[in-house]
Protein backbone atom coordinates (compact mmCIF):
# COMPACT_ATOMS: atom_id res chain seq x y z
CA UNK A 1 0.00 0.00 0.00
CA UNK A 2 1.63 3.15 -1.26
CA UNK A 3 1.07 6.50 1.09
CA UNK A 4 -1.76 7.49 -1.35
CA UNK A 5 -3.42 4.65 -0.40
CA UNK A 6 -3.86 5.45 3.35
CA UNK A 7 -4.58 8.82 2.67
CA UNK A 8 -7.64 7.91 0.37
CA UNK A 9 -8.67 5.57 3.23
CA UNK A 10 -8.68 8.85 5.47
CA UNK A 11 -10.55 10.77 3.21
CA UNK A 12 -13.31 8.20 3.71
CA UNK A 13 -12.96 8.38 6.97
CA UNK A 14 -13.64 12.39 6.70
CA UNK A 15 -16.76 10.72 4.68
CA UNK A 16 -18.17 8.20 7.24
CA UNK A 17 -17.62 10.85 10.26
CA UNK A 18 -19.29 14.20 8.42
CA UNK A 19 -22.33 11.73 7.26
CA UNK A 20 -22.57 10.41 10.46
CA UNK A 21 -22.51 13.32 12.09
CA UNK A 22 -24.89 15.60 10.33
CA UNK A 23 -27.48 12.70 10.21
CA UNK A 24 -26.76 12.86 14.05
CA UNK A 25 -27.79 16.68 14.26
CA UNK A 26 -31.07 15.99 12.25
CA UNK A 27 -32.18 12.74 13.93
CA UNK A 28 -31.57 13.99 17.48
CA UNK A 29 -34.39 16.85 17.45
CA UNK A 30 -36.85 14.73 15.08
CA UNK A 31 -36.20 11.63 17.58
CA UNK A 32 -37.75 13.67 20.09
CA UNK A 33 -40.33 14.98 18.22
CA UNK A 34 -41.67 12.21 17.24
CA UNK A 35 -41.26 10.79 20.95
CA UNK A 36 -43.29 13.80 21.68
CA UNK A 37 -45.98 12.71 19.54
CA UNK A 38 -45.91 8.68 20.52
CA UNK A 39 -46.13 9.98 23.99
CA UNK A 40 -49.20 12.08 23.39
CA UNK A 41 -52.56 11.06 22.88
CA UNK A 42 -53.04 12.79 19.60
CA UNK A 43 -54.69 10.31 17.64
CA UNK A 44 -53.63 10.03 14.34
CA UNK A 45 -50.55 11.26 14.87
CA UNK A 46 -49.00 8.71 17.89
CA UNK A 47 -50.11 6.29 15.09
CA UNK A 48 -48.11 7.88 12.53
CA UNK A 49 -45.33 7.71 14.35
CA UNK A 50 -46.01 4.06 15.96
CA UNK A 51 -45.95 3.23 12.44
CA UNK A 52 -43.16 5.00 11.48
CA UNK A 53 -40.76 3.58 14.18
CA UNK A 54 -41.63 -0.25 13.24
CA UNK A 55 -41.13 -0.01 9.76
CA UNK A 56 -38.03 1.81 9.93
CA UNK A 57 -36.60 0.44 12.83
CA UNK A 58 -37.00 -3.19 10.96
CA UNK A 59 -35.70 -2.17 7.89
CA UNK A 60 -31.99 -3.05 6.61
CA UNK A 61 -30.35 0.80 6.02
CA UNK A 62 -28.93 -0.69 2.58
CA UNK A 63 -32.35 -1.63 1.37
CA UNK A 64 -34.01 1.95 2.76
CA UNK A 65 -30.91 3.68 1.07
CA UNK A 66 -31.64 1.91 -2.13
CA UNK A 67 -34.93 2.94 -2.08
CA UNK A 68 -34.89 6.62 -1.45
CA UNK A 69 -31.54 6.62 -4.51
CA UNK A 70 -33.31 4.77 -7.02
CA UNK A 71 -37.07 4.75 -6.10
CA UNK A 72 -37.41 9.00 -5.64
CA UNK A 73 -36.51 9.72 -8.91
CA UNK A 74 -39.95 7.83 -10.18
CA UNK A 75 -41.98 10.67 -8.21
CA UNK A 76 -39.84 13.48 -9.75
CA UNK A 77 -37.84 13.81 -6.29
CA UNK A 78 -33.95 13.20 -7.32
CA UNK A 79 -31.05 13.09 -5.01
CA UNK A 80 -27.87 13.31 -5.93
CA UNK A 81 -25.55 10.34 -3.75
CA UNK A 82 -24.71 12.58 -1.10
CA UNK A 83 -28.00 14.01 -0.04
CA UNK A 84 -29.98 10.30 -0.19
CA UNK A 85 -27.19 9.18 1.76
CA UNK A 86 -27.86 11.85 4.82
CA UNK A 87 -31.80 11.56 4.13
CA UNK A 88 -31.35 7.37 4.45
CA UNK A 89 -29.32 7.74 7.49
CA UNK A 90 -31.35 10.52 9.19
CA UNK A 91 -34.58 8.65 8.32
CA UNK A 92 -33.00 5.69 9.95
CA UNK A 93 -31.22 7.08 13.36
CA UNK A 94 -34.80 9.37 13.74
CA UNK A 95 -36.77 6.36 14.46
CA UNK A 96 -34.20 4.89 16.63
CA UNK A 97 -33.32 7.90 18.49
CA UNK A 98 -37.35 8.53 18.68
CA UNK A 99 -37.52 4.87 21.27
CA UNK A 100 -34.78 6.42 23.38
CA UNK A 101 -36.30 9.43 24.10
CA UNK A 102 -39.81 8.16 24.43
CA UNK A 103 -38.63 5.44 27.28
CA UNK A 104 -37.25 8.55 29.05
CA UNK A 105 -40.32 9.88 28.26
CA UNK A 106 -42.37 7.46 29.89
CA UNK A 107 -40.09 6.65 33.49
CA UNK A 108 -40.57 10.69 33.47
CA UNK A 109 -42.16 11.12 37.05
CA UNK A 110 -45.53 11.88 36.88
CA UNK A 111 -45.18 14.48 40.12
CA UNK A 112 -42.92 16.71 38.33
CA UNK A 113 -45.69 17.26 35.40
CA UNK A 114 -48.63 17.21 38.46
CA UNK A 115 -46.59 20.00 39.51
CA UNK A 116 -45.94 21.51 36.83
CA UNK A 117 -50.05 21.74 36.03
CA UNK A 118 -50.41 23.53 39.41
CA UNK A 119 -47.84 25.74 38.38
CA UNK A 120 -50.25 26.58 35.16
CA UNK A 121 -47.75 26.50 33.07
CA UNK A 122 -48.52 26.14 29.57
CA UNK A 123 -48.03 23.31 26.68
CA UNK A 124 -44.59 24.77 25.72
CA UNK A 125 -43.50 25.87 29.51
CA UNK A 126 -44.14 22.50 30.66
CA UNK A 127 -42.00 20.67 27.55
CA UNK A 128 -38.96 23.59 27.53
CA UNK A 129 -38.86 24.45 31.54
CA UNK A 130 -40.01 21.00 32.96
CA UNK A 131 -39.73 17.95 31.07
CA UNK A 132 -36.67 18.51 28.31
CA UNK A 133 -33.97 19.29 31.43
CA UNK A 134 -34.60 16.28 33.25
CA UNK A 135 -34.96 13.91 30.17
CA UNK A 136 -32.08 14.69 28.07
CA UNK A 137 -29.44 13.50 31.12
CA UNK A 138 -31.70 10.46 31.14
CA UNK A 139 -31.15 9.85 27.70
CA UNK A 140 -27.70 10.54 27.04
CA UNK A 141 -25.80 7.03 27.05
CA UNK A 142 -28.88 5.61 24.89
CA UNK A 143 -28.09 8.62 22.08
CA UNK A 144 -24.32 8.21 22.73
CA UNK A 145 -24.65 4.28 22.16
CA UNK A 146 -26.59 4.75 19.16
CA UNK A 147 -24.41 7.41 17.83
CA UNK A 148 -22.15 4.62 17.61
CA UNK A 149 -24.37 2.12 15.73
CA UNK A 150 -25.07 4.98 13.39
CA UNK A 151 -21.17 4.98 12.20
CA UNK A 152 -21.19 1.66 11.85
CA UNK A 153 -24.05 1.61 9.58
CA UNK A 154 -22.69 4.36 7.58
CA UNK A 155 -21.32 1.71 5.06
CA UNK A 156 -24.54 0.98 3.68
CA UNK A 157 -24.54 4.18 2.25
CA UNK A 158 -21.47 3.09 -0.36
CA UNK A 159 -24.23 1.52 -2.29
CA UNK A 160 -24.91 4.17 -3.88
CA UNK A 161 -21.28 4.90 -4.67
CA UNK A 162 -20.22 6.92 -1.97
CA UNK A 163 -17.09 6.78 -0.89
CA UNK A 164 -16.63 5.73 2.91
CA UNK A 165 -13.92 3.99 5.14
CA UNK A 166 -15.43 0.68 3.42
CA UNK A 167 -15.40 1.75 -0.16
CA UNK A 168 -12.39 3.55 -0.12
CA UNK A 169 -10.36 0.19 1.34
CA UNK A 170 -12.24 -1.91 -0.85
CA UNK A 171 -10.85 0.24 -4.01
CA UNK A 172 -7.79 0.25 -3.05
CA UNK A 173 -7.60 -3.81 -2.32
CA UNK A 174 -8.68 -4.11 -5.63
CA UNK A 175 -6.17 -1.98 -7.31
CA UNK A 176 -2.99 -3.61 -5.86
CA UNK A 177 -4.70 -7.40 -5.36
CA UNK A 178 -3.73 -7.50 -2.12
CA UNK A 179 -7.29 -6.85 -0.14
CA UNK A 180 -5.83 -7.76 3.86
CA UNK A 181 -3.79 -4.16 4.58
CA UNK A 182 -6.28 -1.72 3.46
CA UNK A 183 -9.27 -3.37 5.25
CA UNK A 184 -7.10 -3.89 8.26
CA UNK A 185 -6.27 0.22 8.36
CA UNK A 186 -9.66 0.68 7.69
CA UNK A 187 -10.92 -1.74 11.01
CA UNK A 188 -7.95 0.36 13.19
CA UNK A 189 -9.44 3.65 11.73
CA UNK A 190 -13.28 2.57 12.57
CA UNK A 191 -11.80 1.42 16.29
CA UNK A 192 -10.08 4.51 16.79
CA UNK A 193 -13.20 6.36 15.66
CA UNK A 194 -15.50 4.57 17.91
CA UNK A 195 -13.23 4.85 20.71
CA UNK A 196 -12.76 8.63 19.79
CA UNK A 197 -16.78 8.46 20.67
CA UNK A 198 -16.51 6.31 23.95
CA UNK A 199 -14.13 8.62 25.35
CA UNK A 200 -16.12 11.66 23.92
CA UNK A 201 -19.50 10.26 26.36
CA UNK A 202 -16.99 9.63 29.23
CA UNK A 203 -15.54 13.38 28.92
CA UNK A 204 -19.06 14.55 28.61
CA UNK A 205 -20.47 12.50 31.46
CA UNK A 206 -18.00 13.13 34.23
CA UNK A 207 -17.96 17.08 33.04
CA UNK A 208 -22.11 17.33 33.83
CA UNK A 209 -21.49 15.18 37.10
CA UNK A 210 -19.36 17.67 37.88
CA UNK A 211 -21.47 20.30 37.51
CA UNK A 212 -23.84 18.72 39.30
CA UNK A 213 -26.28 17.52 36.07
CA UNK A 214 -25.96 14.32 36.19
CA UNK B 1 -47.26 2.40 -10.57
CA UNK B 2 -50.08 -0.62 -10.34
CA UNK B 3 -48.23 -2.37 -12.94
CA UNK B 4 -45.15 -1.98 -11.90
CA UNK B 5 -46.96 -4.20 -8.53
CA UNK B 6 -47.88 -6.12 -10.81
CA UNK B 7 -44.48 -7.13 -12.67
CA UNK B 8 -43.25 -7.62 -8.78
CA UNK B 9 -45.87 -10.31 -8.48
CA UNK B 10 -45.29 -12.02 -11.91
CA UNK B 11 -41.78 -12.38 -10.58
CA UNK B 12 -43.19 -13.96 -7.21
CA UNK B 13 -40.89 -17.51 -7.36
CA UNK B 14 -38.07 -15.10 -7.64
CA UNK B 15 -38.84 -13.07 -4.47
CA UNK B 16 -39.67 -16.33 -2.51
CA UNK B 17 -36.53 -17.46 -3.24
CA UNK B 18 -34.78 -14.62 -2.04
CA UNK B 19 -37.50 -14.59 1.01
CA UNK B 20 -36.57 -18.25 1.73
CA UNK B 21 -33.00 -17.37 1.41
CA UNK B 22 -33.18 -14.44 4.13
CA UNK B 23 -34.73 -16.84 5.98
CA UNK B 24 -32.46 -19.56 6.14
CA UNK B 25 -29.46 -17.27 6.80
CA UNK B 26 -31.34 -15.47 9.53
CA UNK B 27 -32.20 -19.09 11.19
CA UNK B 28 -29.35 -20.83 10.56
CA UNK B 29 -26.74 -18.00 11.54
CA UNK B 30 -28.94 -17.29 14.25
CA UNK B 31 -28.83 -20.47 15.67
CA UNK B 32 -25.19 -21.07 14.97
CA UNK B 33 -24.19 -17.70 16.73
CA UNK B 34 -26.65 -18.40 19.81
CA UNK B 35 -24.23 -21.56 20.16
CA UNK B 36 -21.08 -19.65 19.33
CA UNK B 37 -21.92 -17.06 21.91
CA UNK B 38 -22.73 -19.73 25.10
CA UNK B 39 -19.27 -21.09 24.19
CA UNK B 40 -17.49 -17.97 24.07
CA UNK B 41 -19.30 -16.19 27.23
CA UNK B 42 -17.53 -18.61 29.74
CA UNK B 43 -14.29 -17.50 28.40
CA UNK B 44 -15.25 -13.72 28.71
CA UNK B 45 -15.82 -14.40 32.69
CA UNK B 46 -12.85 -17.18 32.95
CA UNK B 47 -10.95 -16.96 36.05
CA UNK B 48 -7.85 -17.30 33.89
CA UNK B 49 -6.29 -13.93 32.67
CA UNK B 50 -5.61 -15.36 29.16
CA UNK B 51 -8.61 -16.84 27.98
CA UNK B 52 -10.60 -13.63 29.48
CA UNK B 53 -8.23 -11.12 27.75
CA UNK B 54 -8.06 -12.68 24.73
CA UNK B 55 -12.07 -13.58 24.38
CA UNK B 56 -12.51 -9.96 25.20
CA UNK B 57 -10.33 -8.97 22.65
CA UNK B 58 -12.35 -10.93 19.90
CA UNK B 59 -15.39 -9.50 21.04
CA UNK B 60 -14.74 -5.74 21.16
CA UNK B 61 -12.93 -5.92 17.66
CA UNK B 62 -16.07 -7.42 16.46
CA UNK B 63 -18.04 -4.59 18.06
CA UNK B 64 -16.00 -2.14 16.69
CA UNK B 65 -16.31 -2.92 13.32
CA UNK B 66 -18.97 -2.51 10.93
CA UNK B 67 -20.81 -5.26 9.62
CA UNK B 68 -20.34 -4.45 5.92
CA UNK B 69 -16.32 -4.25 6.14
CA UNK B 70 -15.93 -7.32 8.00
CA UNK B 71 -17.70 -9.27 5.32
CA UNK B 72 -15.67 -7.56 2.67
CA UNK B 73 -12.76 -9.25 4.74
CA UNK B 74 -14.20 -12.44 4.38
CA UNK B 75 -15.04 -12.73 1.29
CA UNK B 76 -11.64 -11.04 0.14
CA UNK B 77 -9.26 -11.74 3.14
CA UNK B 78 -10.17 -15.65 3.66
CA UNK B 79 -9.07 -16.20 -0.47
CA UNK B 80 -5.43 -13.87 -0.13
CA UNK B 81 -4.61 -16.54 2.89
CA UNK B 82 -5.71 -19.38 0.53
CA UNK B 83 -8.99 -20.33 1.56
CA UNK B 84 -11.53 -20.61 -1.03
CA UNK B 85 -15.05 -20.51 0.01
CA UNK B 86 -18.33 -19.86 -2.19
CA UNK B 87 -20.47 -16.47 -1.80
CA UNK B 88 -23.17 -17.93 0.53
CA UNK B 89 -20.70 -19.65 3.51
CA UNK B 90 -18.43 -16.77 3.12
CA UNK B 91 -21.64 -14.56 3.77
CA UNK B 92 -23.54 -16.75 6.48
CA UNK B 93 -19.39 -17.19 8.30
CA UNK B 94 -19.76 -13.64 8.62
CA UNK B 95 -22.98 -13.28 10.04
CA UNK B 96 -22.18 -16.25 12.12
CA UNK B 97 -18.08 -14.69 13.84
CA UNK B 98 -20.17 -11.05 13.83
CA UNK B 99 -22.96 -12.21 15.63
CA UNK B 100 -21.83 -14.53 18.10
CA UNK B 101 -19.71 -11.76 19.43
CA UNK B 102 -22.58 -9.86 20.12
CA UNK B 103 -24.53 -12.75 21.90
CA UNK B 104 -21.80 -13.96 24.30
CA UNK B 105 -21.50 -9.78 25.27
CA UNK B 106 -25.55 -10.23 25.74
CA UNK B 107 -25.09 -13.49 27.81
CA UNK B 108 -22.22 -11.55 30.00
CA UNK B 109 -24.03 -8.82 30.86
CA UNK B 110 -26.74 -11.63 32.11
CA UNK B 111 -24.61 -13.36 33.94
CA UNK B 112 -23.01 -10.65 35.78
CA UNK B 113 -26.47 -9.75 36.93
CA UNK B 114 -27.11 -13.25 38.53
CA UNK B 115 -27.35 -12.72 42.19
CA UNK B 116 -23.96 -14.15 44.41
CA UNK B 117 -25.89 -16.39 46.35
CA UNK B 118 -26.96 -18.00 43.60
CA UNK B 119 -23.92 -18.77 42.39
CA UNK B 120 -22.08 -19.23 45.93
CA UNK B 121 -24.34 -21.67 46.28
CA UNK B 122 -23.56 -23.39 43.06
CA UNK B 123 -20.35 -23.59 44.41
CA UNK B 124 -21.02 -24.84 47.68
CA UNK B 125 -22.79 -27.97 46.05
CA UNK B 126 -19.58 -28.69 44.46
CA UNK B 127 -19.85 -27.72 40.92
CA UNK B 128 -17.11 -26.81 38.89
CA UNK B 129 -15.83 -26.47 35.54
CA UNK B 130 -18.31 -27.29 32.40
CA UNK B 131 -20.74 -28.69 34.93
CA UNK B 132 -21.15 -25.58 36.67
CA UNK B 133 -21.69 -23.75 33.74
CA UNK B 134 -23.95 -26.23 32.70
CA UNK B 135 -26.66 -26.96 35.15
CA UNK B 136 -26.10 -23.38 37.33
CA UNK B 137 -24.78 -20.70 35.17
CA UNK B 138 -26.56 -20.83 31.76
CA UNK B 139 -30.31 -21.88 32.45
CA UNK B 140 -31.07 -18.04 34.11
CA UNK B 141 -28.55 -16.35 32.12
CA UNK B 142 -30.17 -17.80 28.97
CA UNK B 143 -33.62 -16.80 30.44
CA UNK B 144 -32.41 -13.14 31.40
CA UNK B 145 -30.77 -12.81 28.02
CA UNK B 146 -33.90 -13.90 25.65
CA UNK B 147 -35.17 -10.15 25.09
CA UNK B 148 -31.90 -8.95 24.37
CA UNK B 149 -31.58 -12.26 22.20
CA UNK B 150 -34.84 -11.60 20.29
CA UNK B 151 -33.59 -8.21 19.89
CA UNK B 152 -30.62 -9.55 17.86
CA UNK B 153 -31.93 -12.06 15.96
CA UNK B 154 -33.83 -8.39 14.27
CA UNK B 155 -30.01 -7.10 14.12
CA UNK B 156 -29.08 -10.69 12.18
CA UNK B 157 -31.91 -9.95 9.84
CA UNK B 158 -31.00 -6.53 9.12
CA UNK B 159 -27.28 -7.55 8.56
CA UNK B 160 -28.06 -9.72 6.20
CA UNK B 161 -29.35 -7.32 3.86
CA UNK B 162 -25.72 -5.96 3.59
CA UNK B 163 -24.49 -9.29 1.84
CA UNK B 164 -25.82 -8.17 -1.24
CA UNK B 165 -22.89 -6.60 -1.96
CA UNK B 166 -21.52 -10.01 -2.31
CA UNK B 167 -24.07 -11.51 -4.59
CA UNK B 168 -25.32 -13.58 -1.94
CA UNK B 169 -29.31 -13.94 -3.19
CA UNK B 170 -31.07 -13.13 -0.33
CA UNK B 171 -34.01 -10.12 -0.36
CA UNK B 172 -32.73 -7.03 -1.31
CA UNK B 173 -30.30 -8.73 -3.92
CA UNK B 174 -33.17 -10.49 -5.84
CA UNK B 175 -35.67 -7.39 -5.80
CA UNK B 176 -32.76 -5.18 -6.75
CA UNK B 177 -32.44 -7.59 -9.64
CA UNK B 178 -35.72 -7.60 -10.78
CA UNK B 179 -35.57 -3.36 -10.03
CA UNK B 180 -32.42 -3.41 -12.61
CA UNK B 181 -34.32 -5.14 -15.24
CA UNK B 182 -37.86 -3.35 -15.50
CA UNK B 183 -36.56 -0.03 -13.79
CA UNK B 184 -39.14 -0.35 -11.41
CA UNK B 185 -37.09 0.91 -7.59
CA UNK B 186 -40.23 2.11 -6.11
CA UNK B 187 -42.56 -1.23 -6.34
CA UNK B 188 -39.39 -3.52 -5.72
CA UNK B 189 -37.79 -2.02 -3.00
CA UNK B 190 -41.19 -1.00 -1.40
CA UNK B 191 -41.82 -4.74 -1.58
CA UNK B 192 -38.81 -5.34 0.10
CA UNK B 193 -39.27 -3.04 2.81
CA UNK B 194 -42.59 -4.48 3.65
CA UNK B 195 -41.37 -7.88 3.35
CA UNK B 196 -38.57 -7.01 5.94
CA UNK B 197 -40.98 -4.93 8.21
CA UNK B 198 -43.45 -8.54 8.24
CA UNK B 199 -40.65 -10.89 9.18
CA UNK B 200 -39.81 -8.72 11.79
CA UNK B 201 -43.44 -8.25 12.98
CA UNK B 202 -43.59 -11.85 13.18
CA UNK B 203 -40.90 -12.69 15.00
CA UNK B 204 -41.30 -10.04 17.14
CA UNK B 205 -44.80 -11.67 17.92
CA UNK B 206 -42.82 -15.08 18.68
CA UNK B 207 -40.73 -13.11 20.99
CA UNK B 208 -43.56 -11.77 23.28
CA UNK B 209 -44.32 -15.51 23.96
CA UNK B 210 -40.60 -16.61 24.23
CA UNK B 211 -40.31 -13.67 27.16
CA UNK B 212 -43.67 -14.71 29.35
CA UNK B 213 -41.99 -18.20 28.69
CA UNK B 214 -38.75 -16.59 30.02
CA UNK B 215 -40.07 -14.50 32.55
CA UNK B 216 -41.73 -17.29 34.44
CA UNK B 217 -38.78 -19.31 34.89
CA UNK B 218 -36.02 -16.30 35.62
CA UNK B 219 -33.76 -16.67 38.50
Amino acid sequence: MSSYDYYSILQGALATVSLSLISILFGLPMGLGLAILRWSNLPIFKDVAYFYVSVVRSCPTVTLTLLIFYALPQFGISFEPIPAAIFALTISTTAFNCEIWRSSLIEFPKDQLDAAYSMGLNRWDRMILVIFPQIWRQSLPGLFNEMTLQIKSTPAVAVIGIVDITRAALRVGSNTYEPLPPFIFAIIIYGLIVYAFILIQRYVEARLAHLGYL
Amino acid sequence: MKGDFFIVWEHRTQVLDGLYCTLFLLFFSGFASIVLGVLITPLLMSPKRFLRSSSKAFVDAMRCVPFLLFVYLIYFGLPSLGVRISNWSAGAMALILYNSAYMAELMRGAWQQLPTSYIDSGRAFGFTGWKYIRHIILTPVFMRALPMIGNQMIQILKDSAFLTVIAVNELTHELNGIQSTYFIPFASFLTALLIYWLICVCMEFVMSFINRYANERRA
